[in-house]
């Protein structure tokens, strides 16, 4: 029987629909990739990463920026790296029995997605203000805090997906819990929770809002973690937002390399998790 | 006791080996704490949101939620316009976010042919990937002068007589305003609705869909019929989420959205939302009450966002549990 | 392990990096000092010239933050950073209550500017009054008769303007609005003068930098800016009518006209406000930029270096400063002002 012209026209409006709508999903994806290929393309030189920020009007590099940026996201990583392993651990193993790792699992999810303005303002109050400056080190500690939830959820599925069996096995060999732990469930699941480790500097590594409180900018070059540290994001922010074409072209170069970074990040997560599932 | 192995009291009651204990307890001691950091943290930021903004709240009172005042040289400070801006813009990115979500969920698991479906879903996750502050450049140099150019012009032309909805397309063409932000923000919010979205479309159990396909139904009608009602819960959840983030969205914001204390119907002119508002303002706050009240604004979005994001994960949770996971 | 043994030589190499001391290159000097200030986005074209000048010079860095007047007064007053920078001054008592000195450094002036398809700088016409009722949403529309009527052959587009304001604590926006203020009633009692008032509509840029960068973005808008962002992106400025009726262009010698009349014998801790000054070719709003410095300085290492900076800026940064068109202060007015820190900054 033949299906009425109502129905199939329907159908054939939600196939066009869907087909649209990801056409549409797609095409914003490249117009913005592209733009920022292009655009970035024209400034990139190697200029760009042997000189520092330039003052209005003159060109310049951003290699301060960049130095600032791998030093937060690096100290960033040690401090909330660490943690977020060992709360995720706790999840994953105490998931089960622990009204605790119940609520710390849902509220995780919340710091999740919490915007990260806040927890910029947050360091704000706990570290600028009673020291009374601006710092890299406070830069870093938001930064961390966003890596955090990250790692922590990243953890805890990495720890579930090796296999029960494992545990029983060496729980049957008379290991003490944290030798299971440490050696056993670690081991297997290394390569998940290293991934899950650099999901979450793809994700600090493009986080603005928390510096623009914390650690400031630096139009010189600075190693110095307790006084204001370039960083690139912010760099970004205040070249796009100037009227300087000179800054423009640099915000674009800056803009580019973090895509660029962060993207790659990205597709080596997959790669990573895809070659870590088939083994 | 071993909780491993709760039902086999036997293994349970077995001691663990002397040297193993102490290490055991620290070990245990150590995950703890560090997973009541992450308690704590949240703990910690709404309370100290809460403390800085005590002064905002206790000097303006309900009154700071509904003036639309913001005059930092009288010290009145108002949220009304902050708040408006934000669920203005937020609303926008769901209406343009949500249905496309849901195609692209029905093209990746239904239409589209099966080697291309993990590239397609890389793609749109990527996304999800790209840095808010590359959407605010993008915004601001290609995307605002396209709409001030092409989009702002022919809206306020065609629809801006109408009689209702005319006054949401009113006024010069800037291409920097709701409309344009809200757009931007759409367009961030797709990849975590459609994710989800095709998560769950394609845990629908098949035997529900061959019994519909056996009765003769269309794919939109299997769509309409069988799969959006059965996955309600996470597609509302999903939703809920794609609102947690728009809500908390700055940089895309900031720079497309004007920055302007100006409460306006229309759509096509700039406001400000609360995350822009205190990324502008906060290292220029030069009054306690100033620097408060932006820091109420801050202690405002993070409860907001928490309520949303809180809705959205307790409909996931009810998804996973039928689904069968148990996490 | 070999992924962990290059982590660790990673950090390594990190780690190193933040041992040495700040400087020109890594590994400079350890005797490199770095000076912070914040504040005004008016002077930030000249100072940070001066300070990559001196940097040169002296090997010490000024690391300035231009975030707006207010910020550079709240962070001052704060003490995160050792000096301030503010367009408007302040008042002898505020002075004492935050231990602050107070001198004048630069002179510049604020200029209209817009971006009209096909107008070229120095061609419109503008009066305060008429500034005042575009910026209040009195006048609406670029052909508004009022406008045509002082630009007569200039042709002027059927479109809305979108004005372009400060979103931040401004100093800028103070000497506009006083401005505002003196020359049309309306205006005092209507939004009056600030570091920021009750804007109707327009966009909200953040510095001078914000609003140069929307007026270059947004087609038919107008905004106000330092002059040297004028110059150094290539604005379409504006004639603005001065007290002697006559329409003068923006130049550092229609600022320094203004700056002339300035009575600076009588002002208590140099508070000065020199907008809508008389004679002929006086430019109608010039301004002058303040630094504030603690009095007692928690580093005095920091506060010396800070001295030492502006000293140059008076005695040998005339030539960067006219390069972009400010007006260097007056010998003796420099005078008077070193004489001052001397007695006030211990």
């Amino acid at each position: 029987m033949a299906i009425p012209l109502r129905r199939r026209a329907a159908d054939i409006a939600a196939f066009a629909f869907a087909t649209f709508a990801t056409a549409f999903g797609l095409v914003w994806l490249m117009w913005i990739l592209w733009t920022t290929l292009i655009e970035g393309a024209k400034a990139l030189t190697p200029a760009l990463f042997m000189e520092m920020t330039p003052p209005p009007g003159s060109v310049g590099g951003l290699l301060n920026a960049f130095y600032g940026s791998a030093v937060m996201i690096f100290l960033g990583l040690i401090i909330g790296a660490p943690i977020g392993v060992a709360a995720g651990t706790f999840l994953a193993e105490q998931g089960r029995y622990s009204r605790l790792a119940a609520v710390v699992s849902f509220i995780n999810d919340i710091l999740l997605s919490a915007p990260s303005i806040v927890l910029g303002l947050f360091v704000y109050e706990l570290v600028v203000r009673p020291s009374g400056h601006f710092s890299g080190y406070a830069g870093a500690l938001a930064l961390a805090m966003i890596l955090l939830p990250v790692v922590v959820r990243t953890t805890d599925e990495a720890l579930r997906l090796v296999p029960n069996q494992m545990r029983e096995a060496a729980f049957a060999l008379g290991m003490p819990r944290w030798r299971v732990t440490s050696q056993i469930l670690y081991k297997s699941a290394m390569s998940a929770i290293l991934t899950g480790i650099l999901l979450g500097v793809a994700r600090i590594a493009g986080e603005t809002a928390p510096l623009l409180f914390t650690a400031l900018n630096n139009q010189f070059w600075s190693a110095n973690l307790n006084a204001p540290l370039a960083n690139v994001p912010v760099v970004i922010f205040q070249y796009a937002m100037s009227p300087y074409d000179e800054w423009h072209e640099l915000a674009w170069a800056g803009a580019f390399v973090l895509t660029l970074f962060v993207l790659l990040l990205n597709l080596l997560v997959r790669f990573l998790a895809r070659r870590g599932a088939s083994k | 006791m071993n909780p491993t192995f709760a039902h086999e009291p036997e293994l349970a009651a077995a001691p663990v080996a002397r040297s193993g204990a102490g290490a055991d307890r620290v070990f245990g001691l150590v995950t703890a704490g560090a997973a009541w950091l992450v308690l704590l943290l949240l703990g910690a930021a709404a309370l100290s949101m809460a403390w800085g903004g005590r002064l905002a709240f206790e000097t303006f009172g309900w009154r700071f939620v509904t003036s639309s005042e913001w005059d930092a040289v009288g010290g009145h400070f108002g949220a009304f316009v902050p708040i408006v801006g934000t669920l203005v813009t937020s609303a926008i990115a769901l209406i343009v976010a949500v249905p496309v979500s849901i195609g692209i969920a029905l093209f990746l698991t239904d239409i589209a042919p099966r080697w291309s479906r993990g590239p397609i879903a890389i793609a749109i996750e990527l996304l999800a990937a790209i840095p808010s502050i590359i959407y605010g450049m993008w915004g601001l140099f290609v995307f605002a002068p396209f709409m001030a150019a092409h989009v702002e012009p022919w809206l306020s032309s065609k629809l801006g007589p109408l009689p209702l909805i005319g006054a949401l397309f009113t006024g010069p063409p800037i291409g920097i305003g709701m409309l344009t932000a809200g757009i931007v923000l759409g367009i961030m919010v797709i990849p975590f609705i459609s994710s989800i979205a095709r998560e769950v479309f394609s845990a629908v159990p098949t035997a529900l869909k061959e019994s519909a396909i056996a009765l003769g139904s269309t794919r939109w009608e299997i769509l309409s019929r069988v799969t959006l009602p059965y996955t309600r819960s996470a597609i509302i959840g999903a939703i809920f989420l794609g609102l947690g983030r728009a809500l908390g969205e700055t940089m895309a914001v900031t720079f497309v959205l004007g920055n302007a204390h100006d409460l306006s119907i229309s759509l096509l002119m700039p406001s400000n939302s609360i995350a822009a508002a205190i990324a502008n303002e906060f290292t220029e706050a030069d009054t306690d009450l100033y620097r408060s009240s932006l820091i109420a604004l801050g202690f405002l979005l993070f409860v907001v966002t928490l309520v949303v994001l809180t809705i959205a994960k307790l409909l996931l949770l009810r998804v996973n549990r039928q689904l069968g996971r148990t996490h | 392990m070999k992924a962990s043994r290059m982590a660790a030589l990673a950090a390594a190499i990190l780690i190193a990096g933040c041992g040495t001391q700040t400087g020109n290159k890594p590994g400079q000097g350890a005797s490199a000092l770095q000076v912070t200030g914040a504040g005004s986005t008016f002077v930030y074209p000249v100072l940070s010239a001066w300070a990559a000048d001196y940097k040169a010079r002296s090997g010490t860095s000024v690391n300035y933050q231009s975030i707006g007047s207010g910020g550079g007064i709240s962070q001052v007053e704060a003490g995160t950073v050792d000096f301030g920078a503010t367009d408007q001054p302040l008042k002898s008592d505020e002075l004492a209550k935050n231990n602050l000195a107070q001198f004048p450094v630069i002179v510049g002036g604020i200029v209209p500017v817009v971006n009209i398809a096909g107008l070229d700088a120095g061609k419109l016409r503008l009066t305060g009054p008429l500034l005042a009722d575009i910026y209040e949403g009195k006048i609406k529309n670029w052909n508004d008769p009022a406008l045509v009527k002082i630009n007569p052959g200039v042709p002027l587009p059927n479109a809305a303007i979108a004005t372009v304001h400060r979103s931040d604590g401004s100093g800028t926006t103070f000497n506009f609005t006083h401005y505002l203020s003196q020359v049309s009633p309306a205006w005092k009692s209507g939004p009056g003068e600030g570091k920021t008032v009750a804007w109707v509509g327009g966009v909200g840029g953040k510095g001078n930098e914000g609003v140069a960068a929307y007026v270059k973005q947004l087609p038919n808008s107008l905004g106000y800016v330092e002059y040297a962002y004028v110059m150094q992106n290539h604005m379409t400025f504006a004639l603005l009518q001065n007290s002697a009726g006559n329409f003068v262009a923006p130049s550092a010698a229609a600022f320094a006209a203004a700056a002339a009349t300035a009575d600076w014998k009588n002002a208590q801790d140099f508070n000065l406000v020199m907008t809508n000054a008389p004679g002929a070719q006086a430019y109608p709003i010039a301004a002058s930029t303040f630094i504030l410095l603690p009095r007692r300085p928690k580093d005095k290492a920091k506060s010396d270096a800070a001295v030492a900076f502006f000293k140059y800026a008076f005695e040998k940064g005339q030539q960067q400063a006219n390069k972009l068109d400010y007006v260097p202060l007056p010998a003796d007015l420099v005078q008077r002002i070193e004489s001052y820190i001397a007695a006030k900054v211990k």
